[in-house]
């Protein structure tokens, strides 16, 4: 087995000097009963170029999303990745680290995340930023955990425009915790609607911009109405390209922002790993939760990084910690802080402007389509279409004219009506023949 | 002053009784870092968690020696918690509690007692 | 005759009574912060065309705030700093319940294969039975090693399984109108255990330790009654040690009526021996990370899919894959068959890119060869344990450890060096250190995990360096301990500094 360095005569030396006749023997701690006495039932092992084929057959019967017109957002995002990020990501110095519990020989990683928390900081418009989440749901989920602590209220209102996972992945983790969870209406511009839900229990308000229908929302308001009883207001983008071009959550007074990272650095990866972005006000970074990375110096006065403010973690608060989550999204925050120093803010703001210019051109395209009305009112490189038919047919039967449509609404949220809502999304790597193409093809289907 | 099992001591003066860390538990803990003072009028049990001392890699709950209401707290510890290492037993205090049953103290160790104590550890 | 290297001087004129310290060039590499200009990108963007008018009013009105670099710097940037890591590829990373073991790169050729990486999880399912396959592939692999009917595969970290198992169990018990209040969890536990029973809504309780290192049975027993939801126990448990009576636990805690949940962290010591369902569990969750080798990344991202048994599997959460006819499809929402799913712990279908990873691993090595790792793991722990007991105390002396071997510190009584001073000294040996202080329950816990990919040479190499630690501790020579490390990029950091006065981002 080409992973298994150890020989034979290896391995008969070592049983001599831990003076046991046999491996078996190292294993008699378990009952007789539960020692298995062969491989159990599955394939034996294979060589590279074998497995190789084996994993490339089943990748073959997938169809990319580079492989053709393609509009799917709605929460993952396809975006063009330098190959600077990759190569950097799969050095082993990255990829075969762990984290950096002994900060003299990991000076990288935790510079890099030093880093990536700056970033996020600066694009959410809030002053602190943790080392990163599993996802944006669940970086939602704890923002909506964390609220309840800092208020020590019970309640949180989401929003009808936030996406229909993270409210499922919120009430998921609050429920069991004590905390309930009002998710308002599903509707295209209704996020104040949220202002009118609060009360005295409320401990955050949840919006999304540009939210699940693409909808872009000035907070501003709602950031006032959630103060003025007490609560935190909780800012969801699930679209980091947005940063380049929207007023950030800090700057419509957000106390926590929270967003998907996935758009810079990542693949689409079909749904995982991405990487969460968690950022809040100062007064409130002893509630946050996850890693943190602190500057400090070493004994000899050098300026140096450690994981810090661990007393909020589980490893030592244990039951009492802020959160059990004991990760970050390490590598893909890396993918992450690269893509973003190679597009600094003047190559972010160019890529939002060419992806808002890009749905604007689908907007149009798709809006000649008889039958078909965008019923976003202000989008940023994603919205909905309403069609004189159900989404979910329609899509698949526009695979069959090589066109992966966008995401049916109804796939996140079936039980919402609104079964002929289609999510539609175009980034810098659609091109005008592909909206063509698309709204060509969808004519034909309605005709 | 006197002291608890838990390292607590607590000065009684008039109704009104300051709480800290005794010397030895400032010493065991390590450098503090942060310290996580109660809110003013809240009311505790003797036993009952008071306040937080957090080292690097520690977080440790002070508990009340004695039952009463937080009418005060140090209020310069947040910004400088080293003092609970430098002057555990005076200037380190945290909290001053208005006793509910000024007897409790009496109940705790003097000095010498909790020097024995401590040599039991 | 050309003269013009004639009386270069090709050896070293220095003295050797000035040894260097110095283990390779480490550049002093600033932040991008300092390093980057506003206006400076490393891309090349077209003119967008039309501008963004129509959002007048919702604009970003100042500058973001992020600088930029050019391709070459940005390469540079980041090689620089990566030199300043250790890593797997570089030597032996024996971190106790970490598994640090080598990463196949046929693994990320596979995960990056565009067939699998660039595929939006909400496209058409006609479009994506190659990934609903692979999903279904990985857990066979994984219901047929653990011997349980059913797994979750959406949780992205162990502590994320941790959850989702404990959720389960809550559905379980709430379907039935009971409702209990407790979890049971050993002193030894990893600090996910107790923190996620108290994110399930749980008051966590303490089971005692017995002095051999595992669960005291009298203890659990006494603690266990109509309250008790389950018991958490990590099996090998986190001191290196098989809990002998886990037979006895899992009886214990299903006649109480409660459920046997196992941290999995440690299922690389067993897997291919042993199955967790023929031992009484009811829930784990397996870090992909650790027994399947994805790779750890600096710190993730992660994957704990849960197994289930048929008691639990009813209230998974979504998604799943299911097979018919017209090939695989997706559950996805908490209704018709899927209504007592205890809800979704992500959005979309979990970390994809993981699930691909671990099964080229799990194809790779085949059912006999993930035997040889329990194998070769168990082998390689028990190596170390008895090298290394020529000088340091074994927490657990008697009888064989599994997937690592647990020291104490009470061979360092009376030296003046302390668990963290050998740690650091190992560094200057060029080794990443054991786990210290993990588990609470020993006194100055060195947990030392070499898994079954580091060749005998290495752990030799590893053991002859501990041990001549040992011997100049015990020989007085404290310098070469109190200031180490000498030759790492940086020497020991003021984490009280950090702690007091957080900077937690570049501040102009």
């Amino acid at each position: 087995m080409r992973y298994l360095p150890l020989t034979d005569a290896d391995r008969a030396e070592m049983l001599k000097v831990v003076g046991e006749g046999s491996v078996e023997a190292l294993f008699h701690d378990v009952p007789a009963a539960a020692r298995l006495a062969g491989p159990v039932d599955l394939p034996a092992h294979l060589g590279e170029l074998e497995v190789e084929q084996a994993l490339s057959r089943l990748a073959a019967r997938n169809r990319p999303a580079g492989a053709g017109p393609f509009f799917c957002g709605a929460g993952a995002y396809r975006h063009h990745v330098p190959a600077s990020v990759d190569h950097i990501i799969q050095r082993s110095e990255f990829l075969t680290s762990y984290t950096p519990y002994q900060p003299e020989i990991a000076q990288g990683t935790l510079q890099v995340l030093f880093e990536f928390q700056t970033q996020v900081a600066q694009l959410t418009g809030l002053p602190v930023a943790n080392a990163s989440m599993y996802d944006g749901s669940t970086a939602c989920a704890e923002a909506v955990m964390m609220a309840a602590r800092i208020t020590k209220r019970s309640k949180a209102i989401l929003s009808g425009g936030l996406h229909p996972h993270y409210a499922e992945a919120t009430w998921t983790l609050a429920h069991s915790a004590g905390v309930t969870t009002e998710r308002l209406a599903p509707a295209p511009d209704a996020e104040a609607a949220v202002i009118g839900a609060i009360d005295r229990d409320t401990a955050c308000v949840v919006v999304q911009t540009p939210n699940v229908f693409g909808t872009v929302t000035d907070v501003a308001a709602i950031a006032e109405a959630a103060h003025a009883a007490g609560a935190l207001l909780v800012v969801v983008t699930t679209e980091a390209v947005a940063f380049g071009l929207l007023k950030s959550p800090g700057e419509m007074g957000a106390d926590i922002a929270v967003g998907e990272g996935q758009s810079i650095g990542n693949a689409l990866n079909f749904g995982g790993p991405y990487v969460g972005l968690f950022a809040c006000r100062e007064a409130h970074v002893r509630q946050m939760p996850g890693r943190l990375c602190g500057e400090t110096v070493d004994a000899d006065g050098r300026r140096g990084f450690v994981l810090t403010l661990s007393t909020r973690e589980q490893h030592i608060r244990r039951e009492k910690a802020t959160s059990n989550i004991c990760t970050n999204s390490g590598l893909c925050a890396l993918a992450f802080s690269i893509h973003m120093t190679l597009l600094g803010q003047a190559g972010l703001k160019r890529l939002a402007e060419i992806n808002h210019a890009r749905a604007r051109r689908l907007d149009a395209a798709l809006a000649a389509v008889p039958g078909v009305r965008c019923i976003t009112p202000r989008f940023f490189n994603e919205f909905a279409v309403r069609l004189p038919t159900p989404a979910a047919p329609l899509a698949d039967a526009l695979v069959q004219r090589g066109i992966v449509a966008g995401v049916p609404y109804a796939r996140l949220d079936p039980e919402a009506g609104l079964d002929d809502v289609l999510l539609v999304c175009a980034t810098e790597t659609t091109s005008s023949d592909d909206i063509a193409a698309f709204a060509a093809a969808l004519a034909q289907e309605l005709s | 002053m006197r002291f608890s099992k838990e390292h607590e001591w607590v000065e009684v003066s008039g109704e009104v009784a300051a709480v800290g860390v005794t010397a030895y538990a400032a010493g065991q803990l390590g450098d503090v870092v942060f310290v996580e003072l109660p809110e003013l009028g809240k009311t505790v049990k003797a036993g009952e968690p008071l306040a937080v001392v957090e080292s690097v890699k520690a977080a440790s709950d002070v508990y009340a020696p004695v039952s009463g209401e937080v009418v005060e707290v140090n209020a310069g510890l947040p910004d400088a918690p080293e003092t609970v290492n430098a002057s555990p037993e005076r200037d380190g205090w945290m909290v001053k509690l208005r006793l509910a049953n000024p007897a409790e103290a009496e109940g705790l160790m003097d000095r010498a007692a909790y020097e024995q104590f401590l040599s039991t550890l | 005759m050309n003269m013009l290297n004639v009386g270069r001087v090709t050896r070293s004129e220095l003295a050797a009574d000035a040894p260097s310290e110095a283990h390779g060039i480490v550049h002093d590499e600033p932040l991008i912060f300092e390093l980057g200009g506003w206006e400076k990108t490393g891309v090349d963007l077209p003119d967008p065309e039309l501008d963004a008018g129509d959002l007048a009013g919702l604009l970003r009105q100042a500058p973001i705030g992020l600088p930029g670099l050019s391709e070459p710097e940005t390469l540079r940037h980041y090689v620089r700093l990566s030199q300043k890591n250790h890593a797997i590829d570089l030597a032996m990373y024996p971190l106790g319940s970490c598994t640090m073991k080598h990463n196949p790169r046929l693994n990320e050729k596979i995960a990056r294969l565009p067939g699998f990486a660039d595929l939006h999880p909400m496209q058409p399912v006609s479009t994506v039975q190659g990934a609903l396959a692979v999903m279904d592939l990985l857990a066979h692999w994984l219901k047929t090693l653990t011997g349980l009917p059913a797994v979750a595969l959406s949780p992205k970290a162990g502590a994320h399984g941790e959850l989702c198992g404990l959720l389960a169990i809550r559905a379980a018990h709430e379907a039935r109108g009971d409702a209990r209040r407790k979890v049971l969890v050993p002193s030894s536990a990893h600090g996910t255990n107790p923190a996620t029973a108290a994110l399930a809504g749980y008051q966590v309780e303490e089971i005692a330790q017995t002095p051999n290192g595992r669960v005291d049975l009298a203890d659990l027993a006494a603690k266990l009654g109509p309250e008790a939801a389950a018991v958490m126990v990590t099996n090998p448990n986190t001191c290196g040690l098989f809990e002998r009576d886990v037979l006895e636990i899992a009886r214990l805690t299903h006649e109480a009526g409660a459920y046997f949940y196992c941290d999995g962290a440690n299922f690389n010591a067993i897997v291919g021996r042993v199955r967790p369902g023929d031992l009484g569990v009811d829930a784990m969750h397996i870090n992909l990370h650790k027994t399947f080798s994805t790779p750890h990344g600096g710190g993730g991202p992660g994957a704990g899919p849960v197994v289930l048994s048929q008691a639990l599997a009813p209230y998974a959460p979504t998604p799943w894959v299911v097979s018919g006819a017209a090939g695989f499809d997706l559950v996805e929402e908490r209704r018709g068959e899927a209504a007592s799913a205890f809800g979704r712990l992500c959005a979309f279908h979990g970390q994809m890119g993981m699930y691909v990873r671990a099964l080229t691993y799990m194809m790779s090595h085949g059912a006999d060869g993930l035997r040889q790792v329990a194998d070769d793991a168990v082998l390689s722990a028990n190596y170390v344990k008895a090298r290394l007991s020529e000088a340091m105390t074994a927490a657990f002396p008697d009888g064989p450890c599994m997937h690592e071997a647990l020291f104490d510190d009470r061979w360092l009584e009376g030296t003046g060096v302390t668990t963290l001073d050998i740690a650091k000294a190992l560094i200057d040996q060029g080794f990443h250190p054991m786990t210290m202080y993990f588990p609470l329950v020993v006194h100055g816990a060195m947990l030392i995990e070499p898994t079954e990919t580091e060749p005998k040479r290495e752990i030799d190499r590893f053991c002859d360096a501990l041990l001549d630690l040992a011997a100049a501790a015990k020989a007085g020579e404290t310098a070469k301990f109190k200031g180490a490390p000498f030759k790492a990029p940086l020497r020991r950091l003021d984490e009280t500094a950090a702690a007091r006065k957080p900077r937690l981002r570049w501040t102009p």
